[in-house]
């Protein structure tokens, strides 16, 4: 808004200031996303940071036999390539060695003089020239060779692999599916109906249930969590089925979100046209033909805001679920198990990131398709008390 | 694998389908059984008037029936266990709130949650509304905005993954593969456990919760400026209000109230601060807050529920205010449009 008065070094300043600020903002995530991407050992050898650069390895190789030998001009020769046979190993030579004390002493490309009137070249590429004036013995031949090979970044997809199949991650991810779709749809379904009978139906004490349930937006969800397990301890016992199922994570998450579902629902619902429902009433429909013909196409937006807003709060939840779900492998959540994972696998990165990114992954992906309607829920929804 | 998605497919069918099925079939059965086409028509007056009143407690039932079991119940349920002993048997008094007034891991808790509540909504509310500003002059500013707002759409749990490769620590004279501790080396300093420096932990757990939030802050404070009549900073600027003077004087006191609903939204969101605390430390080095000191008193150690709904009651009297000032601002705005 006020482009129009700024000056250009202040404009500069304002682009790096808000560069830096995303910068740190982002950073951490993008630890997140490129460690889950590399090899385990890279991971704890060096900082992610690294990984996007060449990183240069001391690596040691073996020189061709006598076998290999060529008589050329009077001098005895044996061509390779560091590269052949090092599984793994690839990149640019920048400086070899044949000791081990000094693995780099000689830059790529320069003659090496060894001990024996041998001559070594290495070259960027990998490919070496071994010269001797006499000809190669089983002593002098096939030596040991050191060299610092700066390897290209290397990504690999094994850790999703393992995570996925191995560590319980794809099963958590399905049980998150599995109380995340219901756990949206159904308070959307029960909120839009009531919100439209407390909008634009005639029943008594509507006065009276509206401020109820604006009045619930403030207990905090703590609130509700002992005398819930007692409950659903009690119906488990007295109905002989374990109280810990789906369904009762369904309907807790249905209870916690209702509130915010009918207060936002009701404010869209009651602010739509009279016109449009008195003629629908004319017309001979009834309420149920209403809402369903009239209604519900109508707060669309609404709706879509209130399905985003549960989705994320459901997905990311992990008080509810580690509450009124079991531990099992049946059961456990995403958020759960990377919770467990934290305790056992510690200290396995490649693990962690991994199944860190898998979890979000699905939010993320919903907030950067339907950010519009996010925003609009956000706007909405500063009330909820959840 | 197969089994399990089929399950899961399932059980999605049916819970979705039974809620539907409520409805749709409950309004059909009263359509049937008190037709508004009935032969003669003082019988289908008659059935018309029962269908509209006994219509819109189908539509509301199942929220009001959810509403009860699930919050309504619960609050009456926690004030009356908290006057009760550990199982819930013995009436006990205030014992349960007077055992938290000098119990050390209490005021501990308290004392933790007072910090975040003095450190976060306010770092979160005042870098939310740097970035909305400069942002708001760049022509790239909702990718800025976009990407802030990103690390909202995180679980807890998964920031806390991400924070804690960020805190990471390996020994002195070992490659750091955390970057603040790596950072810290590079400037010669020692690297340091930090989720366990005493004190100062607190501190690190905070920076996650305004790593998420400040974009909660900065979308809501952003969509406020734009409601600044340009004319007013027009005005400002011919009279010669340079930048800060316009920040302070203009946009600031014009924004407040929206300034405030951020605020204390984040400060209610601290309250029941849980699931970072639960994951990065759990608890342990002085870091337990009270919703995290709730839940140990419930789960472990064979429970005690009442001393854990007491505290409960504490959480629900802190937040109460201020979520009951938060909905009257809210519906007081929906007034004035």
């Amino acid at each position: 808004m006020l482009k129009r008065f700024s000056l250009e070094p202040s404009r500069i300043a304002l682009n790096i200031a808000v560069l830096i600020i995303i910068a740190l903002w982002t950073f951490p995530t993008a630890g997140l996303l490129i460690s889950s991407l590399r090899d385990k050992n890279d991971i704890a050898a060096s900082g992610w940071w690294t990984a996007l650069s060449s990183a240069d390895v001391a690596k040691k190789g073996r020189l061709k036999d006598k076998v290999d030998q060529v008589e050329k001009d009077g001098k005895f020769t044996i061509s390779g390539n560091v590269f052949e046979g090092a599984d793994g190993v690839s990149g640019k030579v920048s400086a070899f060695g044949t000791k081990v004390q000094a693995p780099g002493g000689n830059p790529a490309g320069t003659v090496a003089t060894l001990d024996n009137g041998q001559t070594l070249v290495v070259n960027v590429d990998g490919s070496y020239v071994l010269t001797s004036p006499t000809k190669f013995t089983d002593e002098d031949s096939g030596g040991r060779v050191f060299y610092i090979a700066s390897q290209p970044p290397r990504f690999t997809l094994e850790n999703y692999q393992t995570v996925l199949f191995s560590e319980g991650i794809g099963r958590s991810f399905i049980n998150s599916l599995t109380v995340t779709i219901p756990a949206t749809i159904i308070p959307i379904l029960i909120a839009a109906f009531a919100a439209y009978a407390l909008a634009w139906m005639k029943l008594p004490f509507r006065g009276l249930i509206i401020a109820i349930i604006v009045g619930l937006l403030v207990v905090p969800l703590q609130m509700s969590l002992i005398p819930l397990l007692k409950l659903y301890n009690a119906a488990g016992t007295f109905m002989g089925v374990p109280s810990k199922t789906y369904l009762g994570v369904w309907l807790a998450h249905t209870g916690f979100g209702l509130p915010f579902a009918i207060y936002l629902l009701r404010s869209y619902i009651a602010g739509l046209p009279k016109d449009l429902i008195e003629s629908a009433q004319i017309d001979g429909a009834n309420d149920f033909k209403i809402f369903r013909r009239v209604v519900l196409p109508l707060c669309f937006p609404a709706l879509a805001s209130f399905a985003i807003f549960q989705f994320l709060w459901v997905w990311n939840d992990l008080l509810v679920a580690i509450v009124f779900l079991g531990s099992g492998p049946d059961q456990l959540v995403l958020t759960g198990k990377l919770n467990a994972l934290l305790g056992s696998r510690g200290g396995n990165w490649e693990i962690l990131t991994a199944s860190a990114f898998v979890t979000i992954i699905v939010p993320l992906t919903v907030f950067f398709s339907l950010q519009r309607y996010f925003v609009r829920g956000l706007l909405a929804g500063s009330v909820k008390g959840g | 694998m197969i089994a399990q998605v089929l399950y899961a497919f399932f059980t999605v069918v049916l819970g979705v389908g039974g809620c539907f099925g409520y409805f749709y079939g409950s309004n059909w059965l009263l359509d049937r059984t008190f037709p508004a086409n009935a032969n003669n028509d003082a019988s289908a007056v008659r059935n018309l008037r029962v269908q509209a009143n006994i219509r819109p407690w189908l539509f509301l039932g199942p929220a009001l029936l959810l509403l009860s079991v699930y919050l309504i119940f619960p609050v009456i349920q926690t004030v009356w266990l908290s006057f009760h002993d550990r199982a819930g048997d013995q009436f006990v008094g205030l014992a349960n709130y007077k055992w938290a007034f000098y119990d050390d891991q209490f005021r501990l808790s308290i004392f933790n949650n007072i910090l975040w509540l003095a450190v976060v909504p306010a770092l979160c509310t005042l870098m939310g509304l740097i970035i909305a500003v400069l942002t708001d002059r760049l022509w790239w500013g909702n990718l800025a905005k976009s990407l802030i707002f990103m690390p909202l759409a995180i679980s807890f749990v998964g920031a806390s993954v991400i924070w804690k490769f960020v805190y990471d620590y390996r020994g002195a004279g070992q490659q750091q593969i955390g970057i603040l501790n790596a950072i810290v080396t590079y400037f010669g300093g020692d690297p340091q456990v930090w989720i366990s420096l005493p004190f100062w932990n607190n501190f690190f757990l905070m920076a996650i919760l305004v790593w998420i939030q400040t974009g909660f802050a900065t979308v809501i404070l952003a969509a406020a400026l734009r409601g600044i009549p340009e004319d007013t900073l027009e005005a400002a600027n011919i009279d010669g209000a340079g930048p800060f003077k316009i920040f302070y004087r203009i946009m600031v006191p014009q924004i407040y109230s929206t300034i405030l609903v951020v605020w204390t939204t984040i400060t209610v969101l601290v309250l029941k601060i849980f699931d970072i605390v639960l994951t990065m430390t759990n608890s342990q080095w002085n870091t337990s807050v009270l919703a995290n000191l709730m839940f140990d008193w419930m789960f472990r150690g064979g429970g005690d529920f009442g001393r854990g709904a007491a505290i409960a009651i504490v959480i629900m009297v802190a937040v109460l205010p201020i979520m009951i000032w938060n909905i009257r601002q809210a519906n007081n705005e929906q007034k004035g449009h």
